[in-house]
C-alpha cells in the first residue's frame, strides 16, 4: 500500500482497491475513498490551480466547503462535469479525473505568470484597468478576459443521464446526521414522528466519523453510531445519504438533491443520476454543524496547508496521513486534538503554534506528554516550497510586536482559525443572525419558519453539549406536534470540548503589500485586497464583496466570509455586525441543471398543442411553426419549393380559386345566460344589443387602460348565447379577463363562460370558389349570398357532421369557417379536400394567411399592436359603440394622452422599389441625413412579398401617420436606407367587393 | 413554495395552483365616465406597494377558478388570511388576533 495509508485504519475497505486516473496518471485508492483522500494517500497534494493567479493548490478541507480541489470528472460522451469537489467525489473504478485551470500541465502552468504580476492584480483591477478607451472593451478586453475566465470547462454535449424528482411529506426533517442530528432524529422517532434524516456525505455520522475516541452512552463513538442508525431504521426513519439540502423555501419546503449513481462503478443504464426531492416538513431541525475557518497569513494557500479538522478526518475516516512531519498553527483548542491524533498515528509534529498567549493547561500537558513543542503567543508569517509546503516561518508576538522569525521544516501545515456555525439554510428562511461578541461569530436568531437549529450550528461545542441539544430539539419537535417525548441526553466520556479566539490576518513582520495572505482561496482574494477596498471607499460588506469578489465563488464564501468581514470591520474600526454579512442564497452547494430540470427536458419541457388536422398536415409535408403553445402548419412546400415560392403559390391559388386553412387554434369562448348581451356590451367596444341571432360582428377588446388587447369575430347564436373567437395566443388571457370582471365587478350578471377552443375543429375555406366546394356538403341550408350573406352564422350539418357555420373572411375573399366537434375534424377536412379537388383546392398555412390578411390591411393583435395602441391609432374607431354609456377601456380613450397629437398610428408603407421587402421591426426616420442619434418616428410592424400585387407591402406605426398619407419616410436597414411612401392599409380590393360574392 | 388557502374550496394547496391578480379592494367606479382624469388615473395606476400586510387578489386558476382576496405580509411572504371576493376589507388588528 501507499506510503501515506495506515493499514487497517479508517472506514475504507482495505480489501477493495479501486483504480482511477488523475491527469492521465493511474492511481490506486480504496473503496470508501474520495478522490482527495485517495490522492493524499498517494502523497499527492497538488490538485489544481487557482482562478486568478494560477497558484498551485491542494485540498484544504475534507468536505463540501472545499474551495481548491476542484476537478473535472468524466464517464464517457456527454458525462463530463467541471468543478467537482475532489473532497466529495467518491472513488469509483475507472474514474477519470483532471485538474483545472492549468496549461500545459499542473506542475508547470503558463498562467502562473499572473502570480508574478500580483502587485498589478489588486482589488477592483478590472474596474480600474479596462475602463478606457470604450472601444477596447468590446474588441479587446472582454474577449481576452472571457477566454481566460471561468473554472473548468463546460461539457459540450447533451447530458445523456436521467434525472428524477419526487415530493415527500414528513413530520420532521433533520438536515445533517452528525451527533446533534442523530440525537434529534432519535428523540423524535421514539416519540412516534415520521422522520427523515439527510446527510450530504456517503455515510452518516458527521464529526463522529473523525472522532472515534469519544465514548457515548458507554460505547465507542462508531459503535454508538451503528447502534443509533439501526434503531432509527427500526423506527422507520427515512435515512438519506449523499443527499444535500440545497435550499430552504417557504413554509418548510426544503429542496434535497440526492446523488444516486456518481459513486457507482457501472450504474444501471436506466437509473437516474440524481433525484430532486421537494420535502414539506411540519418541523425542521438544522444540524449542519460548523465549518472550520482558515487562518490568514502569507502563503496559507500552498499545497500541504490544510485545516486541522480535515487532517483529522483524513486520518480517522480514510486512514490517510496528510504528511509525515506536520506543523500546526491554531487559534482554537480543536487543533490540539488533531495534533494529538496525528502524533498517536506516528506523525512527527514539528511545532504547534498557538496565536493565544495562554492555551489551556491540560492541552499543554497532553502536548508535553507526546513531546510536541507548543509555541504560545506566536504567529506564522510565511510558508515556503514550490508545489508543496517545505517549511513554515514562525515568529514570536509580544504586545503586538512581531519578533524575528525562524523557519521550521514540515511537509504539511494544519491550521485552525476556529469554527463558523453553518447557517446557510437558516439564512434562506430570512432568519435573523445575531453577532455573538464573545465567540466572534454569528448565531441563529429568529425565523418565521417552524425550524430549530441544533448543535454546533448554534455555536455549541463538545459532544456532550451537542448531543444534549440535538436530543432537546427532537423532543421539542415532538411536543410541537402534540407528541409526548422524554428526553435522554446521552452521557459522554472522553469528550473534546474547547474554545478559541478570533483572528484577523495573523500578525506579521512582512510588508503588508507583499504578503499573499488569502481570504477567499477560490476567487484569489487576499487580506490586502479587502483592506484596499475599504481604503477606496467601500463601507458595506456588500460593496467589499462585489469590489473584491470575496465570497462570490462557487463555495459562496463558506471558508472566507467571516475572515473577510473581520478584516473589513477592523479596517473600518467598526464592530462586524455594523459592517454586515452577505446574504446566503440557495443552492447550498453547486447543483446540476439536470437535477433542477428533472423530467422537464426535450419534448417534456413545454407541452405542444396539436389540432385535429395536425396529422394530415404532417403527412402532407407541412412545415410547422410554434404559435403560443400550438404547432401550426406554416406552409405546404411542394418538391423543390422554398418558403417564398410555396407561399406565393398558396396565395395566388386561394385568390384565383379556393384555399383551405386549419383555423382550429383560434380561441373560442361561449358566453351564455340571460345577461349575456349586457356582459358583451360591457366587455367589448362594439354594440351587441341589435345584433340579431344568426349574425356575427368583428369584436374589439380593450384593457381598462384603453389599449387593444384582443379581437375576433363573434357570432350570436341565440338571444342568450354568443360564440366568441379570440386570437390564438390570447384565448386564456381573454377568458381570465372575462372571469375577473364577471366574478368581481359584475357578480350580479347571470352569465356563464366556457372555454371551447379545443371542442371545435375549424376549417376555413377562402376564395371565389369557396361556395362551390361547400354547397354540395351542406344539408338543409341555402348558403347563397342572399340567404346566407357575409357575417352570418348558423348551425347545420356539413358532410353529415353537426356544424357551426360562419360566413366571414380574414383574406378578403368569399370565406366560410366550418366548426365541427373536434373528433370529426379529420373527416370534415377530407370531405372538403375531396369536394375541392375539382377546383384545385389549395391547403395553405399561417404564412399565407398572414400575407392575405396584410394585403387587406387586417391587423394581427400583438404584431401590428403592442399594448400601446388605441382603436383610433389602429384605424378601428368604427368598431366603437359610441352610444354605449360604458365598456372596458372607454373612459381611458378620453384621457389627455390618448387624444393628444403625435400618437403613433397604423399606416401602410410601400417601398419605392417594390422588390425590397422591409424588415419587420425596422425603425423609421424622416431624414436620414441628420446626425446620430437620429429621431425615430415609428417602426415596421408587418412586411411581406405580395404575389398578388407583384411587389412588397408593409404596415407600420408612425407618429401622426394618418395625416401623412403620401409622404416619404426612410427605413435604415443593414446595407442601405430605403425610401417608402405612407399609404392606407388596404392594398387589395379596398371596397371589399370580393368578400360579398 | 407557499401554501395558500382557497376560501371557496376550503383547502390549503400549493402556490402552483394559484395566480396573483394584483391589489385588492380597488373597485371599478360605478360610472367611469363621471370620474375626473385624476380619479381615473388613480383607479388605473396608483397602488399601495405596501411593506408589510397587503390586501391582494389571487385566483385559484388550476382549481375552482375563483378570484378571492388575501392579506399577505410582503416582508415575510406569509399569508395572514384569505377571504371570499365581495367580503368587506377586514381590519388589520382583527386579522392579527384571528391568527
Ligand atoms: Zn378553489
Amino acid at each position: 500500500m501507499s506510503r501515506y495509508r495506515i493499514p487497517g485504519k479508517g472506514r475504507v475497505d482495505h480489501a477493495a482497491p479501486v483504480r482511477f486516473s488523475f491527469d492521465g496518471r493511474s492511481y490506486m485508492g480504496l473503496r470508501g475513498d474520495t478522490v482527495a483522500s485517495a490522492l493524499l494517500a498517494n502523497g499527492v497534494h497538488l490538485m489544481g490551480r487557482s482562478f486568478k493567479y494560477h497558484r498551485p493548490r491542494g485540498a484544504v478541507t475534507a468536505g463540501s466547503e472545499e474551495p481548491n480541489a476542484l476537478i473535472g470528472t468524466s464517464r464517457g460522451k456527454g458525462r463530463a462535469e467541471p468543478n467537482t469537489r475532489a473532497t466529495m467525489q467518491e472513488l469509483r473504478a475507472g474514474l477519470v479525473a483532471e485538474s483545472q485551470n492549468r496549461w500545459p500541465g499542473l506542475g508547470f502552468d503558463a498562467g502562473a505568470v499572473n502570480d508574478l504580476l500580483y502587485p498589478l492584480f489588486s482589488a477592483g483591477f478590472y474596474y480600474k484597468t479596462f475602463m478606457w478607451p470604450r472601444a477596447f472593451w468590446d474588441r479587446l478586453y472582454e474577449p481576452v478576459i472571457r477566454a481566460a475566465a471561468g473554472l473548468g470547462r463546460a461539457p459540450g454535449e447533451p447530458d445523456p443521464d436521467r434525472y428524477a424528482s419526487r415530493y415527500l411529506h414528513a413530520d420532521l426533517l433533520v438536515v445533517g446526521a452528525g451527533p446533534a442530528g442523530l440525537a434529534a432524529a432519535r428523540a423524535a422517532a421514539r416519540a412516534g414522528l415520521r422522520v427523515t434524516l439527510v446527510d450530504e456525505h456517503a455515510e452518516m455520522g458527521g464529526a463522529l466519523l473523525s472522532d472515534p475516541g469519544v465514548v457515548i452512552e458507554g460505547r465507542p463513538a462508531w459503535d454508538w453510531l451503528a447502534a443509533v442508525l439501526e434503531e432509527l431504521r427500526g423506527l422507520g426513519v427515512r435515512l438519506m445519504c449523499r443527499t444535500t439540502a440545497i435550499g430552504y423555501y417557504h413554509q418548510n419546503m426544503i429542496g434535497l438533491c440526492e446523488r444516486l449513481t456518481d459513486h457507482l462503478d457501472s450504474p444501471p443504464e436506466t437509473a437516474p443520476r440524481e433525484r430532486l426531492w421537494r420535502v414539506r416538513a411540519a418541523r425542521v431541525v438544522l444540524a449542519q454543524g460548523a465549518i472550520e475557518k482558515p487562518l490568514v497569513f502569507d502563503g496559507n494557500d500552498r499545497p500541504g496547508v490544510m485545516l486541522a479538522g480535515a487532517a483529522q478526518t483524513y486520518l480517522h475516516r480514510f486512514g490517510v496521513l496528510v504528511g509525515r512531519r506536520a506543523a500546526v498553527v491554531t487559534a482554537h483548542d480543536s487543533a490540539y486534538f488533531a495534533a494529538f491524533d496525528l502524533a498517536d498515528a506516528g506523525v512527527r509534529i514539528a511545532v504547534l503554534v498557538d496565536t493565544r498567549d495562554a492555551p489551556p493547561a491540560d492541552l499543554l500537558d497532553q502536548a508535553r506528554r507526546r513531546g510536541i513543542e507548543v509555541l504560545a503567543g506566536h504567529s506564522v508569517t510565511a510558508t515556503a516550497g514550490r508545489l508543496r509546503i517545505r517549511s513554515v516561518r514562525v515568529n514570536r508576538v509580544r504586545d503586538g510586536q512581531v519578533a524575528g522569525g525562524r523557519a521550521i521544516a514540515c511537509d504539511c501545515l494544519l491550521m485552525s482559525g476556529g469554527w463558523t456555525p453553518s447557517l446557510h439554510l437558516f439564512s434562506h428562511t430570512k432568519g435573523s443572525l445575531i453577532w455573538d461578541a464573545a465567540a466572534q461569530t454569528y448565531l441563529p436568531g429568529e425565523t418565521i419558519e417552524d425550524c430549530h437549529v441544533a448543535g454546533a450550528g448554534r455555536g455549541l461545542w463538545g459532544y456532550g453539549a451537542v448531543l444534549a441539544d440535538g436530543d432537546a430539539a427532537g423532543v421539542a419537535a415532538a411536543s410541537a406536534l402534540g407528541r409526548a417525548a422524554a428526553g435522554a441526553a446521552p452521557a459522554v466520556a472522553h469528550d473534546r470540548t474547547g474554545s478559541g479566539e478570533a483572528q484577523r490576518e495573523l500578525p506579521s513582520d512582512m510588508a503588508p503589500s507583499l504578503a499573499r495572505a488569502f481570504v477567499d482561496f477560490q476567487n484569489d482574494v487576499t487580506a490586502k485586497d479587502i483592506r484596499l477596498a475599504v481604503r477606496e471607499g467601500m463601507k458595506s460588506i456588500e460593496h467589499v464583496k462585489r469590489y473584491t469578489t470575496t465570497g462570490m465563488a462557487t463555495d459562496q464564501g463558506k471558508l472566507s466570509n467571516i475572515n473577510g468581514l473581520m478584516i473589513a470591520a477592523d479596517m473600518l474600526g467598526k464592530a462586524p455586525p455594523q459592517v454586515g454579512l452577505t446574504t446566503f442564497r440557495p443552492p447550498y452547494t453547486p447543483t446540476t441543471f439536470g437535477a433542477l430540470a428533472g423530467y422537464h427536458r426535450g419534448s417534456h419541457f413545454e407541452l405542444t398543442r396539436k389540432t385535429p388536422i395536425d396529422a394530415w398536415a404532417e403527412e402532407r409535408g407541412a412545415v410547422f411553426e410554434p404559435v403560443a403553445q400550438w404547432r401550426r402548419a406554416w406552409y405546404f412546400p411542394r418538391p423543390g419549393e422554398d418558403m417564398e415560392a410555396a407561399v406565393a403559390r398558396e396565395c395566388l391559388a386561394t385568390r384565383a380559386s379556393v384555399g383551405i386553412f386549419d383555423a382550429s387554434t383560434l380561441g373560442k369562448i361561449e358566453v351564455a345566460g340571460p345577461d349575456a348581451v349586457e356582459f358583451m356590451n360591457r366587455m367589448y367596444t362594439n354594440p351587441w344589443s341589435k345584433l340579431a341571432p344568426g349574425r356575427t360582428r368583428y369584436g374589439l377588446l380593450l384593457g381598462e387602460d384603453g389599449f387593444i388587447r384582443d379581437d375576433g369575430v363573434i357570432g350570436r347564436l341565440a338571444d342568450d348565447l354568443f360564440h366568441v373567437t379570440t386570437t390564438t395566443g390570447g384565448a386564456a388571457r381573454v377568458l381570465t379577463m372575462m372571469e375577473d370582471y364577471l366574478q368581481t365587478e359584475w357578480p350580479d350578471l347571470r352569465v356563464w363562460l366556457t372555454s371551447t377552443t379545443e371542442h371545435w375543429a375549424v376549417a376555413a375555406l377562402n376564395g371565389p370558389n369557396a361556395r362551390k366546394v361547400l354547397e354540395p356538403l351542406v344539408e338543409g341550408l341555402d348558403i347563397s349570398n342572399d340567404a346566407f350573406p357575409h357575417m352570418s352564422v348558423t348551425e347545420c350539418r356539413v358532410a353529415g357532421i353537426p356544424a357551426r357555420l360562419f360566413r366571414l373572411s380574414f383574406t378578403g375573399e368569399l370565406g366560410f369557417e366550418i366548426n365541427v366537434p373536434a373528433r370529426h375534424g379529420p373527416d370534415l377536412w377530407r370531405a372538403l379536400m375531396a369536394a375541392g379537388a375539382a377546383h384545385d383546392i389549395c391547403p395553405y398555412g399561417t404564412e399565407t394567411m398572414h400575407v392575405l390578411r396584410a394585403e387587406k390591411g387586417f391587423i394581427i393583435v400583438g404584431q401590428d399592436t403592442d399594448g400601446t395602441v388605441t382603436p383610433a391609432d389602429a384605424g378601428l374607431g368604427w368598431a366603437i359603440g359610441k352610444a354605449k354609456p360604458d365598456f372596458v377601456g372607454k373612459r381611458s380613450l378620453s384621457r389627455p394622452d390618448m387624444v393628444a397629437p403625435g400618437r403613433k398610428q397604423l399606416v401602410g408603407l410601400l417601398t419605392e422599389d417594390g422588390a425590397v421587402r422591409l424588415e419587420e421591426g425596422a425603425q423609421i426616420v424622416d431624414d436620414p441625413a441628420r446626425p446620430l442619434p437620429m429621431r425615430m418616428v415609428g417602426h415596421v410592424t408587418s412586411s411581406y412579398r405580395s404575389a398578388t400585387l407583384g411587389r412588397s407591402i408593409a404596415m407600420a406605426l408612425i407618429e401622426n401617420g394618418h395625416s401623412r398619407m403620401g409622404e416619404l419616410v426612410h427605413v435604415p436597414m443593414p446595407g442601405r436606407t430605403h425610401r417608402a411612401r405612407i399609404t392606407g392599409t388596404a392594398f387589395y380590393d379596398p371596397d371589399g367587393a370580393r368578400m360579398k360574392l | 413554495m407557499l401554501l395558500i388557502h382557497c376560501p371557496y374550496c376550503d383547502e390549503t394547496l400549493p402556490e402552483a395552483e394559484f395566480a396573483y391578480a394584483g391589489e385588492a379592494h380597488i373597485a371599478r367606479p360605478a360610472d367611469p365616465m363621471a370620474t375626473s382624469d385624476e380619479e381615473w388615473r388613480d383607479y388605473l395606476f396608483i397602488r399601495t406597494n405596501a411593506r408589510g400586510p397587503h390586501y391582494e387578489r389571487w385566483r385559484h386558476v388550476h382549481g375552482c377558478g375563483r378570484f378571492f382576496n388575501a392579506l399577505r405580509d410582503t416582508v415575510s411572504d406569509r399569508f395572514l388570511m384569505t377571504y371570499k371576493a365581495g367580503v368587506p376589507r377586514p381590519d388589520l388588528p382583527a386579522t392579527e388576533d384571528a391568527q
